[in-house]
């Protein structure tokens, strides 16, 4: 294929009229990469305090269907969990991601709840993720893959329940870019998720539950 | 798929004569996505100045798109990827079939791709002895009919709920025949519970690309069912179909586009799933593809660089102009007779299957302008239609009467003497034929005019001679 690979870049450097770029161009187009410049972002989000962004991003994610609980501290998640399930008539049972950082959220106060740590198997009905970043501009969840947060758990089960921490709440995907390169190594996959999965390929009626989750719930941890 | 646009008329008079289509055309043009994207606009102060950026983020790539590929291509390979670069659909379907064999594969699941279309990959895996499955919900419905997408986002818009039942019942025969379907919300699910299985034991997972990031090397898909999700993240293979225009600088430079693209397209702040796929899995990773390729696929759009058509490269691929555009409101996308419909299809067909096969497209277009008004990066639509229409004539394209039509039209157009002595005689003489009733039912050489409207009948004067008069008013 690398007869291909020559003729297409000669058929576009003929197509605009050049040869290779010169040195100088090709360094001021690294340049532009390495700086990766942020564009116009919109003061929807960008113009609040802390406090807005997270109630901005509250009225954003339920408006397309997600499901939106606060708690004060971590150690109370496992009960709001534990509460959503039994009010959705869910079982007590869920896939839990291996991250460390889900083990501060108060599961052995709640030893009715079944917890396998791990990939989400086609038989697991609820998983329960941590995300990355929670972008207020349009309430949407950005999540990495990793040894310790396999993407599966983000689609295969019918409920998906994500825990927020309040400072990982952004104004706008940039911010998350952000944190996403300050892992060091990028990600195989970076997912961008507002609301549960969808489709209005029948007559144009928006079906809520296509291929992936049915339900999206999300607990905002305070600070506190 | 071998392209019928050859037929457009033809095909044109046989779906306004459709009563199902144009049901399903009307649910799309009154209440549908032009309305919704309306909404998303006027909630977004910040829209119009976002179009130019995004306009001007594909400028930039464009005019150094062989420094933005090799990038690319350099950050796919550094994270354990690879990149297929093909120059025509041949080599694309070539590429993609020697994958799927190096991994014995027997199902390959696919997300929606138009680049996959185009190439008319399905046939060919098929003819290999791989089953393709389309898992976007529209997908899956005209694959069963064996129809090819009438939109290029929303493929199944041609049908009413009463046509996919019909086609439900006659695949899944393993769930009882007596069970109701007619509610949209029992068929969705019982696509699910078919598809389920299938994403679970695909060998090869196919998806498009909205986006390529030449910054890290990743393809990004903009979807809302979460079937290419699961197409890209179960199996063992990963392959991405893109053509060259789909990469752009930055993460910065994606979310800018991004902003635009799913307001533009269904009127959806953002899309329920937005993905960033980066090489295969990591060492560690519980789960995601052993192998990630990109097809790169070319097809003739670097000729279009630097050319009348280059701007059409910028194309996102929303929608938005064929939602806006009142013949394709009119006749649905099938008239079109290829993979790409509407105004960007009517630009793009020409150039990719040729104008002598597609030249009716460019000439099924009012010139109203909707088009560009609605694209979200300023694509000049009504000028590139007319420059297929200049390149029909100069190429002797045209049917016999429209080319001697239009030389003497240009004849007397150029001699503005003879022009107002013919246009004089003309008005007068229809002012006169025409007086009793002020309009006319026939008219000879405007048979195609009035066989469905009546002609009005001018006054007798033309505009030049009442100007001169004096009866500016």
């Amino acid at each position: 294929m690398s007869r291909s690979r020559e003729a297409m870049l000669g058929n576009i450097r003929g197509a605009l009229g050049r040869g290779t770029l010169s040195a100088e161009t090709a360094g001021e187009l690294a340049e532009r990469v390495a700086a990766h410049r942020r564009n116009l972002i919109p003061a929807r989000a960008a113009g609040l305090d802390h406090a807005g962004r997270v109630g901005l991003f509250q009225t954003m994610a339920e408006e397309v269907q997600t499901s939106v609980a606060r708690v004060a501290s971590a150690g109370e998640v496992a009960a709001e969990v534990a509460r959503y399930l039994a009010a959705e008539n869910l079982p007590a049972e869920l896939v839990m991601a291996p991250d460390p950082g889900l083990d501060d959220c108060g599961w052995d106060g709640r030893p009715l709840l079944q917890i396998r740590r791990g990939k989400a198997e086609s038989s697991d009905a609820v998983s329960v993720t941590p995300c990355i970043a929670a972008v207020a501009e349009t309430g949407t969840l950005m999540l990495v893959s990793g040894a310790d947060t396999p993407t599966t758990l983000n689609f295969l089960p019918d409920t998906h329940i994500v825990v927020v921490r309040e400072g990982q709440v952004v104004a706008a995907y940039e911010d998350g870019w952000d944190r996403v390169r300050a892992l060091g190594a990028w990600p195989r996959t970076v997912n961008f998720i507002t609301g549960p999965s969808r489709t209005g390929d029948i007559e144009q009626r928006i079906q809520v539950g296509a291929h992936g989750p049915r339900r999206l719930h999300v607990v905002i941890v305070g600070d506190g | 798929m071998q392209p019928t646009s050859h037929n457009f008329v033809d095909n044109a008079r046989g779906e306004l004569a459709n009563p199902t289509l144009q049901q399903a055309l009307r649910q799309l043009t009154q209440t549908g996505f032009p309305l919704k994207r309306a909404q998303a606009v006027a909630r977004l102060p910040e829209f119009d100045a976002l179009r130019d950026e995004g306009k001007a983020i594909k400028d930039h790539t464009l005019a150094h798109l062989d420094y933005y590929l090799e990038l690319y291509e350099k950050n796919v390979t550094a994270w354990g990827g690879h990149v297929h670069w093909c120059r025509d659909a041949a080599e694309a379907r070539a590429a993609v079939l020697e994958i799927c064999r190096s991994v014995d594969a027997k199902i390959v699941t696919k997300g929606k791709s138009m680049i996959a279309e185009e190439c008319g990959l399905n046939e060919h895996l098929e003819a290999n002895g791989i089953t393709p499955v389309e898992t976007d919900l529209g997908e899956y419905i005209i694959q069963l009919r064996h129809e090819p997408p009438s939109h290029i986002i929303a493929p199944a818009i041609h049908l009413v709920k009463e046509q996919v039942a019909d086609s439900f019942r006659k695949a899944h025969t393993e769930l009882p025949p007596g069970r109701p379907l007619t509610e949209v919300p029992v068929m969705c699910d019982e696509a699910r519970q078919i598809l389920r299985p299938r994403f679970l034991a695909a060998d090869v997972g196919i998806t498009g690309g909205n986006f390529l990031v030449a910054e890290t090397g990743s393809s990004i898909i903009v979807t809302n069912e979460g079937n290419g999700d699961l197409t890209q993240t179960l199996p063992r293979v990963h392959i991405v179909m893109a053509s060259i225009e789909k990469v752009v600088p930055t993460l910065e430079d994606a979310a800018t586009l991004l902003r635009l693209l799913a307001r533009s397209a269904t009127g959806q702040e953002f899309s329920s799933y937005t993905t960033v796929s980066t090489g295969p899995r990591r060492p560690g990773d519980l789960d995601g593809p052993e192998q990630y390729h990109v097809i790169l696929l070319d097809n003739g759009r670097s000729k279009l660089l630097g050319g009348e058509f280059h701007e059409m490269l910028r194309c996102l691929k929303c929608a938005a102009c064929m939602n806006h555009c009142p013949i394709y409101g009119a006749v649905g996308g099938h008239a079109y007779g290829w993979v790409y419909p509407g105004p960007m299809g009517s630009v793009l067909t020409p150039a990719l299957v040729g104008l002598a096969e597609a030249g009716h497209l460019p000439n099924a277009s009012t010139f109203c302008g909707r088009c560009e008004a609605v694209c979200p990066v300023k694509i000049p639509l009504p000028k590139m239609l007319r420059h297929w229409r200049e390149r029909q004539f100069a190429q002797n394209l045209a049917p016999k009467a429209m080319r001697q039509g239009l030389g003497l039209w240009g004849f007397v157009a150029s001699r503005p003497a003879l022009y107002h002595r013919l246009a004089g005689m003309a008005a007068r003489v229809l002012g006169w034929a025409g007086n009793r009733r002020g309009r006319f039912r026939s008219l000879p050489l405007a048979g195609g005019w009035t066989r469905v409207r009546d002609m009005p009948a001018p006054e007798g004067r033309t505009f030049h001679q009442l100007w001169a008069a004096g009866r500016r008013r």
